[in-house]
């Protein structure tokens, strides 16, 4: 696992490798000097004022900041929905920041699991048809397809809803499902965001505990949220700031900071 | 995004699962919808239910014409030598007074056509006159079809003796004043009564009945029962002064491939004997049973075209109508169409999905639009004296326009949702 202790400049340049080099294979996400701006009506909005951030294989990191810290900016740019103004990044060995939007397609198809907040689910398919749908556009037969994820469906706890509509099951059952769908192309990274904000306190809990699960077998997992709470379920917690990286601490030394 | 890229990958697109996918998920979304998706189709179906019942009613007629008209009242490989045609419409004033200039086909022209012609083939002579009927039940009466003709015209024209017997070479040289009646002649003028043998008298002249046709019917509104036949060389023939006038001469081929040689070998010996020459057309005519479909076939087509019109019409409205009806789908879908680009839908995905879905919208309504115009077309048929059938060429054509009425309509709609923004619909509702 790796540490990138807050201040050690040199270091953090060691971890992110030169301008324009492959970072070492170690690093599934490696993002150099990335800047989004947007042109809102006249006034440009700087989102992102260049954000070094190196992520490892199997890290569970949370992405925490106030609205307007550029959080869900960055959360875009690495989830591969958005590209940066300026910088690059490295995603699993491949320079993803300037890809067209057909290349950027299949990243988010293969290497991306997306959980909203809203779930996001489409609403007149069953559970099954939702998980499949990834695998719909990578190509994958329909008897494979199928196979696969159910298997998704079974690894959720929700083999027996797999014909069930998403107006048909609840809340937590929902995401279950959103979660299955996210991981049934074994994407490299698992991107949440925000994923308890629409459940009860005690749902938030179970599914807070299937993330736990999912990375403690292996899976990268990335969380964005503003509450420090969630946050600290993660065993990194990385801070943003006004578009900077403001903090980025172990598990421990955050939960000291914000006295949980 | 249609430009080559997209070409390119379309085998990729449209395997053949992508494809099954997309057009189950069209049909569940028109069944969800099912008034709404009716309304959307309407202009769709109401066309094609119009071209196809236009097109199977002129077929219809086509085929009536070809089969029962032709070969009934021309014969198959025959011709007719006449003196200008009997089947004309668009006859201007001039031509109508140059055709009454010509010279007039006289009994020695067939004679010289008869000794010209080849032994196979086979030859009559033919003269009409409208003429009064009456029997010792009955007087007057419609007019009668009075036709002195020589033998071989019943062999020709494929006329079969329903009772009794037609006229032989014999009752022809010696010219007997027998006759060969049509059904209706028989029944009008002895009801109820076996006319075999009895007078019947024409124009007042007696002349004995040795013959019934089978039923005939009636061609474009001729009625071919109530024909009376004689040998050429009887009474009959002064009756309509066919030594003067001669209404035609009738030649037939002994197949269809020495059709045209025996109407050259005709157009020589009448040209010869008109005295033309090499340059000057002629002043006679040739009646085949293509010459009378001509003038039909180029109604056929005006008919087919006209028909095809109000149609067209109506497909442009029902393509505006699928146009928007799609607009309103993707701006109704626009997170759902976020969340797909969310989990690696590209932009031909996108496009492709709602191509697929108005495609298979309007082809469903085309569909729609061949039933009801099968049963429309049959209904006519039902209630009126015009026939109907479908064909299938018409059904083939609609199905078609159907698919690209709905992938032109969808087109616009199917872009602009390949082009939204993943982030912004995500966004939206």
């Amino acid at each position: 696992m790796a540490e990138i202790p807050v201040g050690a400049t040199a270091e953090r340049q060691v971890v992110l490798g030169d301008t324009g080099a492959a970072p070492d294979k170690k690093w599934i996400i490696v993002t150099r000097g990335i800047k989004r701006e947007y042109d809102m009506g006249g006034e440009i909005v700087r989102a992102l004022r260049g954000i070094d951030l190196a992520i490892g294989r199997n890290e569970y990191v949370a992405i925490m900041g106030p609205s307007g810290s550029g959080k869900s900016t960055l959360m875009n740019v690495i989830g591969c929905l958005d590209t940066p103004n300026a910088g690059e990044y490295w995603l699993n060995g491949q320079q993803v920041a300037h890809m067209t939007d057909d290349e950027l397609a299949r990243i988010r198809n293969k290497e991306i699991g997306f959980v909203f907040q809203t779930f996001n689910l489409l609403p007149r398919a069953t559970a099954l048809h939702n998980v499949e749908l990834p695998l719909v556009y990578a190509g994958v037969s329909s008897v494979e397809r199928r196979k696969r994820a159910q298997e998704a469906l079974e690894s959720v706890a929700l083999g027996d809803r797999m014909d069930h509509r998403p107006n048909e099951l609840s809340g937590g059952q929902r995401q279950r499902v959103a979660i299955a769908r996210a991981l049934v192309n074994r994407p490299s990274i698992l991107l949440a965001d925000e994923p308890t904000g629409n459940l009860d306190s005690q749902t938030s809990a179970e599914i807070m505990k299937v993330f736990e699960q999912l990375a403690d077998n292996g899976q990268t997992v990335i969380m964005v949220t503003h509450e420090a709470d969630i946050a600290a379920h993660a065993r990194r917690v990385v801070v943003l700031r006004d578009g900077i990286i403001h903090s980025d601490d172990r598990r421990e030394a955050f939960a000291a900071k914000v006295g949980l | 995004m249609l430009g080559g890229g997209f070409a390119a990958d379309l085998p990729q697109v449209i395997d053949h699962m992508h494809l099954f996918e997309a057009i189950r998920l069209a049909l569940s979304q028109l069944r969800v919808q099912k008034l709404k998706s009716f309304f959307t189709l309407l202009g769709v179906t109401i066309s094609v239910m119009f071209l196809i019942a236009v097109v199977s009613i002129v077929e219809g007629m086509n085929k009536y014409v070809e089969q029962d008209f032709a070969a009934k009242f021309l014969g198959v490989n025959v011709f007719n030598v006449r003196r200008f045609p009997d089947i004309n419409t668009d006859v201007t004033e001039a031509e109508w007074r140059a055709w009454q200039r010509r010279p007039k086909i006289l009994p020695a022209d067939g004679l010289a056509i008869k000794a010209a012609l080849p032994p196979e083939a086979s030859f009559a002579l033919q003269d009409i006159m409208w003429a009064t009927g009456s029997s010792e039940f009955r007087n007057g009466g419609p007019q009668v079809l009075a036709q002195a003709v020589t033998p071989e015209f019943f062999r020709i024209k494929n006329l079969v003796i329903d009772k009794g017997r037609a006229f032989t070479d014999l009752d022809e040289a010696m010219g007997s004043n027998v006759v060969v009646v049509g059904v209706e002649i028989a029944s009008f003028y002895f009801p109820n009564l076996d006319p075999i043998g009895r007078e019947l008298r024409i124009n007042k002249f007696p002349f004995r009945i040795i013959g019934v046709l089978e039923k005939q019917g009636s061609v474009f509104g001729l009625n071919l029962d109530r024909q009376v036949m004689a040998p050429f060389q009887s009474y009959m023939a002064n009756i309509t002064r066919a030594r003067q006038n001669l209404y035609g001469v009738v030649v037939q081929a002994p197949n269809t491939a020495q059709l045209e040689n025996a109407k050259e070998i005709v157009r020589e010996v009448m040209r010869n004997r008109h005295r033309l020459r090499p340059g000057q057309p002629d002043d006679f005519v040739f009646e085949t049973s293509e010459s009378a479909l001509a003038s039909w076939q180029g109604i056929r087509k005006f008919l087919i075209l006209a028909g095809m019109l109000l149609p067209a019409i109506g497909l442009v409205v029902g393509a505006i109508v699928i146009m928007n009806i799609m607009l309103v789908a993707v701006a109704e879908r626009t997170r759902e169409i976020g969340i797909r680009k969310s989990i690696g839908a590209k932009r031909r995905d996108i496009l492709a999905q709602f191509l697929v879905e108005s495609a298979t919208l309007s082809i469903v309504g085309a569909l729609l639009g061949v039933g009801f115009g099968i049963a429309l077309s049959q209904g006519v048929a039902a209630v009126s004296p015009l026939p109907a059938t479908v064909a299938p060429w018409s059904v083939a054509l609609a199905v078609i326009v159907g698919a690209g009425v709905g992938i032109v309509a969808g087109a616009y709609p199917a872009s602009r949702a390949a082009r939204l923004d993943p982030i912004f619909a995500m966004r939206q509702e």
